[in-house]
């Protein structure tokens, strides 16, 4: 939360000038989008006529709808209570988003039969890869860090060469290197491994700077109260250190988790079969491209939600020993 | 003074002067560095259990510690105080090795400090230090900030820990916090978890970094009562403080100090009354006239 004073202010939602204002710049702004042609100018058939033939009354009829509705919409939920508040606007966004995609005119018994398919071969892909290279990039990373910070000139420029090659270099690229260059070494490394390790290594690159930050937080007290009690730099890492770091580094490891999710559709350049790879494919034979595409973006989506949930818990369970 | 009369014959070095009598001697006599100082050492080596002989530091060229020389003996409760900048804290941080020092030789319990040392837990595991901000370990309990010492350097089962850590916190009187974390306790009670988490450890000799410093003084009380207790229980301190009341009640020497160098040592009385410095007497002045 930020900082709230302890003045309650006026709702602003319900001061006349706001509301006029955003009614005037919402008329104004449908007013220079004509939606005399879409959904929208359907529904205003009873009262415009003939929307193509409605000209600039039509025009003005249907943002001045829009508006009206708008702010009715804006004074009433500045009533709710806060919870309520948030629910309502998702709620909304998410009919429009809705009605967005209802626009294509989808064909869902096609999706009904292919769904399964996207689901047990392209999600699970997509999951135990993400899993994996998650887990990799997670060690890869502490280590990278703690040599970063180290005094050892050797392991820093390791590190810090790692890190400035995997960040300064297009995922993509970073595939097809490990995919097509390995062999050339006489590593033949099948789609998946190489997916992995390219995903592994360039996350890893990323999560290293945020372990970094993480450790340098700490206040150095902490390590001479640890270390002068004698405990040893890996005791002082593991059990006094990283643990007060978790929680700092949480909000952007999150961060991280959510992007790999998505980063790893990458893969599918090197044809593993997750699943941007089925969504791009399956409907292609009957021209059914959105359907499988809007499909594969929800789930992508939920796995997403998944993943925040997880982290909101996470950190509410670290806020106990910061709270008062 | 602990150390008995009858050594008398023996101790006639510097360094024995020093810890038992130096508002007796001429300025220049404080600090030592003559070939007798080596010879005697061997004699009184058992009580000593810090032994900082000639320790000069610095940080790049500036110099921090100047032909520091300081014998702890075994219940000996010293105070330092100094103005700020002075290297007090400096000096102290150096007897576990939190600094290393460049010159001169520091023995802490019979383990000589240097920088290629492996050893330095076995020394720090015997040295509880107590900070200005306490240190606490924010995400553990009080209970857990006072166990994980004995458990993980001395390989002590949990529950005899617990009953350790709770033996220790009854000691500085805040059992019934155990099972907070820190910082739902005040800056004191917080100070006293401290040094109850130091004594957890069963520690030879304690350091006392101006444990005060960042209290209110309504703590400062709070703190100083359990510093004096543990002071008439035997405990070897060294305290670096500002407190001359507790410096006056408790220490067997004062040493003050400015610009890196011990200016003037002596038993409380004789330094409150009768300092021998300019220096030490525009401090004094100072911190006692407030």
């Amino acid at each position: 939360m930020l900082y709230s004073d302890t003045v309650e202010s006026e709702v602003l939602v319900h001061k006349p000038w706001f509301v006029v204002s955003i009614f005037a710049l919402v008329l104004l702004l449908f007013l220079v989008f004509n939606l005399t042609g879409t959904a929208v100018g359907e529904l205003m058939r009873p009262v415009i006529g003939d929307p193509l033939q409605s000209g600039l009354y039509g025009r003005f009829a249907i943002a001045f709808a829009i508006a009206a509705i708008f702010c009715l919409n804006l004074v009433l939920i500045g009533f709710a209570s806060l919870r309520l508040q948030i629910g309502i606007v998702w709620l909304e966004v998410l009919l429009l988003l809705l009605a967005f995609f209802a626009a294509f005119h989808l064909s869902l018994p096609f999706i009904r039969e292919k769904l399964p398919f996207l689901i047990a071969q392209g999600l699970v892909t997509t999951i135990y890869i993400s899993a994996i290279s998650i887990i990799f990039a997670s060690i890869v990373a502490i280590v990278a860090a703690v040599a970063k910070l180290s005094g050892n000139g050797f392991a820093y420029a390791i590190a810090s060469f790692y890190t400035s090659f995997f960040r300064g270099m297009p995922l993509l690229m970073q595939i097809y290197l490990i995919y097509l260059g390995l062999p050339q070494l006489g590593f033949v490394i099948d789609a998946v491994p190489a997916g992995v390790l390219a995903l592994s290594l360039c996350v890893g690159a990323y999560m290293t700077e945020i372990f970094r930050s993480g450790i340098l937080s700490i206040d150095r007290g902490q390590w001479e109260a640890s270390r002068s009690m004698g405990f040893g730099f890996s005791l002082t890492m593991r059990r006094i250190i990283l643990p007060q770091a978790l929680p700092v580094i949480v909000p952007p490891m999150g961060n991280m988790f959510i992007a790999m999710l998505k980063d790893s559709s990458l893969v599918s350049a090197i044809g593993v079969w997750e699943l941007t790879f089925l969504a791009r494919t399956v409907g292609q034979d009957s021209f059914h491209h959105m359907e499988m595409l809007i499909s594969a973006a929800v789930i992508y989506w939920l796995m997403s939600i998944c993943l925040e949930l997880v982290q909101s818990r996470v950190e509410r369970r670290f806020a106990r020993s910061k709270a008062r | 003074m602990n150390v008995g009369q009858g050594n008398e014959a023996k101790n006639v070095s510097m360094s024995r002067l020093i810890s038992e009598v130096p508002v007796d001697l001429p300025q220049a006599d404080s600090i030592p560095g003559r070939a007798s100082f080596r010879q005697e050492q061997a004699a009184v080596a058992e009580d000593k259990i810090i032994e900082a002989r000639k320790v000069s530091k610095w940080y790049g060229t500036f110099r921090v510690l100047t032909d520091i020389n300081l014998n702890v003996r075994k219940g000996e409760r010293i105070v330092i105080c100094g103005p700020s900048g002075s290297g007090k804290s400096t000096l102290i941080r150096c007897f576990n090795r939190l600094e290393a020092h460049q010159e001169g030789e520091i023995i802490v319990n019979g383990i000589r400090l240097h920088n290629k040392m492996r050893n330095v837990g076995e020394v720090r595991k015997n040295v509880g230090m107590v900070f200005q901000h306490f240190n606490l370990f924010p995400h553990m309990t009080v209970l857990m900030n006072c166990m994980v010492g004995p458990m993980w350097i001395k390989g002590m089962p949990e529950t005899a820990a617990r009953r350790n850590a709770l033996r220790f916190l009854e000691r500085v009187r805040i059992p019934e916090q155990a099972d907070k974390y820190p910082v739902q306790l005040s800056g004191g009670q917080q100070q006293r978890v401290a040094i109850a988490r130091s004594l957890c450890m069963e520690p030879a000799v304690m350091l006392f970094d101006e444990p005060t410093s960042s209290l209110d003084p309504e703590m400062v009380a709070e703190v100083l009562e359990t510093m004096t207790s543990l002071a008439r229980d035997g405990m070897t301190m060294v305290c670096v403080t500002h407190e001359m009341g507790f410096a006056r009640a408790v220490a067997d020497r004062v040493l003050f100090m400015d610009t890196g160098r011990i200016v003037e040592e002596g038993k409380p009385q004789d330094f409150f009354t009768n300092p021998q410095h300019d220096r030490t007497k525009l401090f004094l002045s100072q911190i006692l006239s407030h």
